[in-house]
């Protein structure tokens, strides 16, 4: 490995052997060997092998915070599109407001943008989603994009940091979801500066040092954040 | 079916009310547009046009078949436009959509009434033998505007084909010949100038010398299309605007600055004003567009 | 089949100028479409192929579903203008048929245990064709599905190898095909040679069966090679950006 970029992998890549090794994310195993099954970066923590995917469509895990778009109201749930293979259902009793039969497009209806929390995968992989905690709720204004779901880790950064420098630079209110969507909302420039930023990371999201490349570009252009 | 999200609307129109478009663009800019022509080797002719993350891919086939009973001497045009599933994840396959369908008769149009193919050069033997052209689009990525790439994709590969003669000759007999050969002299002689531009210079003799030789054309005029989105006139919609828009118009310009062909689409509706705002428009982006077009097949 | 068209000639030079052995020139692509999860251009010879991936999305309408696994959909089909004489645009029987071989190989390779009623649709364009046609689309099937970021055991591949004038010879040619002896088009997991798909029309003796069956995983070795370095080109330069 070297220190500028990271090990790109692809399916049926040889990764290792056990039990020096474990599979982990992203692997398989085949007459002791350890495979990569899918295109992304090699990744090795306390003997076990992960692979952080480059591509693909958002996986769902339960506890994941999204940004789900409604296709579809019925009487007494909602079908929710979180850009994971699977369309997610909204039981009625998952929302923080009293529904009464039959009515629940009045509260959410076709093309109505909320922030929710995965709540259960069953193996069929049927997925429900809630609305029940603290800081779910519709989104209103502002704007959506999608992203690589797999850049989630580096748009958010260490510890927040990268997410941090973006909002404090550009003075946009963002919330970032697992499943490749972000909600900004600020002036038309900083929800422009918001959206070169995620491209940037996506474009360079297998190297090292990127945050700090981040600050810089953000600087630019940047003259009356104090 | 993808569904556009509210917000997304929202935050496009309060763009348009700032004089902004969700891509940086002005109201009437296009995004970027590349043509590559003979693309296709199969193909009499071929290009294959990107605007912005739109591509189309438009192929030219000739083949010699009977005229219309009522158009005896004229050749035969015929265009086809497939959305096929590569292009879009709501594209499915099977028979062509209405969406398709309409967008194949309005290149047709445009080709056609405004008789960009000069057909009537294209008659081989009156009443018994013409050429044929097939116009074919393949949408490859639709990121909106289908219909001036399209269109621009079918006039580039027109423009760069060659009537496939040597390839047919076994097919036409001794008075198709006499007759072929005879139209060719006419039409492919200019007057003062002796070279026969298809090549040959012994043809009257010997028809086995003609070459292929480029599809009779005229200059042709470009279409240019914007959509209304609330009181908004955008050009060159990409997928977001295209998806949210109330009403479509495509207006084709000459290199004259005559208007030789319109389309409206959608449910909205479009104010006289509006309309002049798109044919200002249409004209402007129309010269630029010739101009790429142009060059694109080395003139 | 036969004919009096030589073919190759005493000396294994063919008509194109290639030895026995060798491939048709070959260029691959990776992502090069903007809407779809995946795709891949590729060039063989005078083949033109383009494939998308899209997926995995829950699989409409409901009844195609299966309740532990994905369903693999390829569609192959050929442009109107990518031959000689035009094709009538939409399915035939033909492109159905190699369509249902090439999602059967393809679902070998794919973890569709992962993705209960999913599906999984690849679509394939031919854009110009020249012979071979149905083992460039499934070649760039396989780099499409990895640039789309499909779990796969392997990244398959196909190549022909076929007999043309007695002789056994790799990736037939349009010449070739129309007038050569036999053709027989192979894909397989170039990790563990497992065949995907195998097809053979003609006249072969078992020898020249053998011969020719193992020309052809040799030449999908090379163009597994080819289609790796595709894929490496288009993730590694990501990386290579910010180098200085």
């Amino acid at each position: 490995m070297s220190n500028e970029g990271r090990q790109v992998v692809i399916p049926g890549q040889i990764l290792g052997e056990t039990p020096a090794l474990r599979p982990g994310r992203g692997t398989f195993v085949e007459n002791k060997k350890i495979l990569a099954e899918r295109l992304g970066v090699l990744n090795i923590q306390d003997n076990f092998v992960h692979i952080i995917p480059l591509r693909g469509r958002y996986d769902p895990m339960v506890g994941d915070f999204v940004i789900g778009v409604v296709e579809e109201a019925s009487t007494s749930n909602w079908m929710v599109d979180i850009n994971a293979p699977y369309p997610a259902l909204l039981h009625v009793h998952e929302v923080p407001w009293e529904i009464e039969f039959a009515d629940t497009e009045k509260y959410l209806n076709t093309g109505d943008t909320i922030l929710a929390k995965v709540l259960s995968i069953d193996e069929s992989k049927k997925l429900q989603i809630t609305l029940n905690d603290r800081n779910l709720f519709k989104l209103k204004g502002g704007h959506l994009i999608e992203f690589e779901p797999s850049v989630y880790r580096r748009i958010m950064g260490k510890k927040y940091s990268m997410i941090e420098i973006i909002q404090k630079y550009t003075r946009c209110r963002i919330k970032v979801g697992k499943n490749g969507r972000i909600w900004i909302d600020g002036d038309a420039e900083g929800i422009e500066k918001v959206l070169s930023a995620i491209s940037m990371i996506e474009r360079e999201a297998i190297t090292f040092g990127l945050t700090d490349r981040m600050e810089e570009f953000l600087k630019k252009d940047a003259k009356d954040v104090r | 079916m993808t569904i556009v999200p509210i917000i997304k609307r929202d935050y496009i129109t309060k763009l348009g009310e700032q004089g902004k478009r969700i891509d940086g663009r002005s109201f009437d800019q296009y995004r970027n547009i590349e043509i590559e022509t003979n693309v296709v080797n199969k193909a009499e002719g071929s290009a294959r046009v990107k605007i912005g993350n739109t591509q189309v891919l438009c192929g030219i086939k000739m083949d010699i078949g009977e005229p219309f009973p009522d158009t005896p001497i004229t050749g035969v045009m015929s265009t086809a436009a497939e959305f096929i599933p590569l292009a879009s994840p709501d594209f499915e396959s099977g028979p062509p959509r209405e969406d398709a369908i309409e967008l194949a008769r309005v290149v047709d149009r445009g080709v056609r009434e405004s008789q960009v193919i000069q057909l009537e050069k294209l008659c081989i033997t009156p009443g018994e033998k013409v050429w044929l052209v097939f116009i074919d689009i393949h949408i490859l990525d639709y990121d909106g505007n289908l219909f001036d790439a399209a269109s621009l994709a079918a006039l580039a590969a027109l423009l760069t084909t060659k009537v496939p003669v040597s390839r047919f000759l076994k097919e036409l007999n001794e008075n198709d010949r006499n007759s072929w050969q005879q139209k060719l002299l006419d039409l492919y002689t200019i007057p003062g100038v002796d070279e026969v531009p298809f090549g040959a210079s012994d043809t009257k003799n010997n028809l086995q010398a003609i070459n292929d030789f480029p599809l009779p054309m005229i200059e042709p005029p470009i279409s240019c299309t914007a959509v209304k989105i609330n009181d908004f006139v955008f050009f060159d919609p990409c997928f977001d605007e295209e998806v949210i828009a109330d009403a479509r118009l495509t207006v084709a310009t000459d290199h004259k600055g005559d208007i030789r062909a319109m389309q409206k689409g959608l449910s909205g509706s479009f104010t006289r004003d509006e309309i002049q705002k798109v044919i200002k428009g249409a004209l402007d982006n129309g010269q630029e567009i010739r101009k790429t077009l142009n060059q694109s097949i080395g003139k | 089949m036969k004919s009096d068209i030589e073919l190759i000639n005493s000396e294994g030079r063919r008509n194109d100028g290639r030895g026995p052995h060798d491939l048709r020139k070959i260029k691959i692509e990776a992502g090069v479409l903007h809407r779809a999860d995946g795709s891949c251009s590729l060039e063989w010879g005078g083949n033109k192929v383009l494939a998308a991936v899209y997926g995995p999305r829950e699989a409409v309408p409901r009844h195609v579903q299966n309740p532990l696994r994905a369903i693999v959909q390829a569609r192959y089909n050929m442009a109107a203008f990518s031959v000689e004489d035009r094709k009538r645009p939409g399915p035939d029987r033909r492109s159905v048929e190699i369509s249902k071989v090439i999602s059967e190989a393809l679902e070998k390779v794919i973890l569709i245990e992962q993705f209960p009623r999913a599906s999984i649709d690849v679509n394939i364009e031919v854009l110009d064709a020249e012979a071979g046609t149905r083992c460039a689309g499934l070649t760039a099937a396989g780099v499409a599905l990895v640039d789309a970021g499909i779990p796969m055991r392997d990244i398959p591949v196909a190549c022909a190898a076929g007999k043309i004038g007695g002789k056994v010879v790799l990736d037939l040619g349009k010449e070739e095909d129309n007038f050569g002896d036999a053709d027989l088009p192979i894909a397989i997991s170039p990790r563990t040679g497992e065949v995907l798909l195998l097809q053979m029309d003609g006249h072969l003796t078992v020898d020249e069966f053998n011969e020719a069956f193992d020309l052809a995983v040799k030449g999908c070795q090379t163009v597994s090679e080819i289609q790796k370095k595709a894929i490496m080109q288009k993730y590694q330069s990501a990386a290579a950006e910010v180098q200085e």
